[in-house]
């Protein structure tokens, strides 16, 4: 048994000539919540897509939960949980029904079934809607419902594609709740996102994407500190180009982002000095976050 | 690549019936109106053609027309039902639904997933079937005990066309292909079977083409059971079905996993 509950080893996967996943490689430790944080097109469904062994990597090596996959992916799936990007619950069953209907596939009996499904749905806050056609049930309870149905052979691996995509914040912050009770019971977490706030509250460990490539990885505190290391002070309402060379030489690093300017300042006080004078600028000064780092790694214009 | 090619291929001998499952729960839901469905296509031409035609016809091959009919009408609605259950309702599940995608995610293989298709649309092919099969006999156009061999036969016509349904399925972008498959390769072949009217009505050409015609083997074993005729070539006529089914089978898996594993 290998001590991680996933390897990756210099995997490379190419559409064409498009290189979708280029060399990655990274460990998950049991009982982790690890984040794939990229932009969409980064390749982060591709490489859920890979772990599950739907897909053959053109090169490197991947060992799910001990097995070699994609060669022994389908005993790795035995033992993980999926939560999509694209809800694809059966529409025409009811809640139960798909939980029980899933719980089928891995080959397990109506009466195993029967005997777990009320935990299931309790856990995902479902119990009322158990006999309710999915087509009836909101965004946030289809997630949900996905997500019990990722628990339905009590995985030690969870596989999340962008979980809360989509969700208002109530319906997200019920799902980062019901994850992160899934990592107190010990599961291990892989989840792509490119929900920052996400990765941020969830993740022990992530590695940050461009490309197909590994960028950046360690903790969310660790990536902040070593990538930016300071406040940030964003500034709006003024001409960026004109502020940006009167602030330059009092700041760390500058960037520009639309009409907006952000500033890493390790000392704030001397930015406000210098911008005393000019009426109708608005000035935010926040600690720096994770969105700060992926905005720094990978650029903070669009256009690139 | 052989490696990778286990994926397509079903994982054991009885993981299919999940999917099976899936689809029988599905179908008890809308069972009343599918089967009421089944019927009507086959039944309207069974009598229409039956009451109609067999007034100018007479007789047929030594038999009333409405008797000679009955057998065609009973693999005809095997072919269709297990023909639209692939294309369509299949298609659906495969690329609106993603359900073979949630499938996917679970210890099943993607030749899990086909197999169980194939078992359910003959399952559905079997029901329609069956049922033509049960009215002709209450019509008196059934003969007892051979009309009992005609079941196995439609289950199988209904793998077969299932099967050949599969390779469609795996290779159309979109709904509007499937009109191709069933104005080019169904409905011609209706007229080419033997199924509508005797095969040596046919020019000379066309009758060689026929012999290579799963419908054409079907009825072939179908209509001497009804009529309680020996049957000849029943080896040949199983073979033929059983070859048209595998062959569609293993090609449908290996464009399945083109288009779906990767």
């Amino acid at each position: 048994m290998s001590k991680f509950a996933m390897e990756l080893t210099g995997v490379k996967k190419s559409y064409g000539d498009k290189i979708v996943v280029d060399g990655l490689s990274f460990t998950v430790a049991p009982g982790e919540c690890f984040g794939l944080l990229g932009p969409n097109g980064a390749g982060k469904s591709t490489i859920a897509r890979m772990v599950l062994g739907m897909i053959s990597p053109d090169a490197g090596k991947i060992t799910v939960l001990g097995e070699p996959v994609p060669s022994r992916a389908r005993w790795a799936r035995m033992r993980v949980g999926v939560v999509p990007q694209f809800d694809n619950l059966d529409l025409e069953f009811t809640a139960r029904e798909n939980l029980l209907v899933f719980g089928r596939y891995f080959g397990k009996s109506a009466r195993e079934l029967e005997a777990v499904i009320p935990s299931l749905l309790e856990f995902a806050r479902l119990e009322s809607k158990a006999n309710a056609r999915v087509a009836e049930l909101s965004g946030g309870m289809k997630r949900r419902l996905t997500l019990a149905r990722a628990l339905i052979n009590d995985p030690q691996l969870l596989v999340l594609d962008e979980p809360t995509t989509g969700l208002d914040p109530h319906a997200r912050h019920l799902i980062w709740e019901r994850l992160r009770i899934l990592l107190a019971r010990g599961k291990t977490i892989i989840l792509t996102t490119h929900f920052m706030e996400e990765a941020e509250r969830l993740c022990d460990r992530l590695c940050v994407l461009e490309h197909g490539r590994n960028i950046a990885e360690g903790s969310p505190h660790a990536l902040i500190d070593k990538h930016i290391g300071c406040h940030v002070i964003e500034i709006f309402g003024g001409n960026p180009r004109e502020l940006s060379s009167l602030i330059r030489p009092y700041v760390q690093h500058i960037e520009m982002s639309g009409e907006t300017l952000y500033c890493y300042a390790p000392d704030p006080e001397q930015v406000r000095v210098q911008l005393r004078e000019r009426a109708g600028l608005r000035l935010l000064q926040r600690p720096p976050n994770l969105e700060d780092v992926f905005l720094r790694l990978t650029g903070r214009e669009m256009e690139k | 690549m052989d490696e990778g090619f286990a994926a397509a291929l079903p994982a054991n001998a009885w993981n299919w019936l999940a999917v099976w499952r899936r689809n029988y729960l599905a179908w008890k839901k809308v069972a009343f109106a599918s089967i009421l469905g089944n019927l009507a296509d086959p039944m309207i031409y069974f009598f229409g053609l039956g009451s109609g035609l067999g007034i100018m016809v007479g007789r047929v091959e030594g038999t009333s027309y409405s008797a000679f009919l009955a057998a065609g009408m009973i693999a005809a609605s095997a072919m269709t039902a297990s023909t639209f259950e692939t294309i369509y309702a299949a298609f659906a599940r495969m690329r609106d639904r993603r359900i073979w995608e949630a499938i996917l995610y679970t210890q099943l293989t993607l030749g899990d997933i086909i197999l169980g298709e194939l078992a359910w649309a003959a399952t559905r092919a079997f029901l329609a079937g069956t049922a033509i099969t049960i009215i002709a006999a209450m019509l008196g156009y059934a003969a007892w005990p051979s009309v009992l061999y005609t079941l196995p036969v439609i289950a199988l016509t209904g793998l077969t066309f299932a099967s050949l349904a599969m390779v469609v399925t795996a290779l159309a972008p979109s709904y509007d292909y499937f009109v191709f498959y069933q104005t080019l390769v169904i409905t011609p072949m209706l007229f080419l079977s033997g199924a509508v009217f005797p095969i040596n009505q046919l020019p000379g050409a066309f009758q060689q083409v026929t012999r290579f015609l799963p419908l054409a083997h079907s009825i072939d074993l179908i209509r001497p059971a009804m009529l309680g005729r020996p049957v000849v070539d029943v080896g040949v006529h199983i073979g033929a079905l059983c070859i048209y089914a595998v062959v569609a089978f293993f090609l449908s898996s290996a464009l399945l996993r083109r288009r779906l594993l990767r």
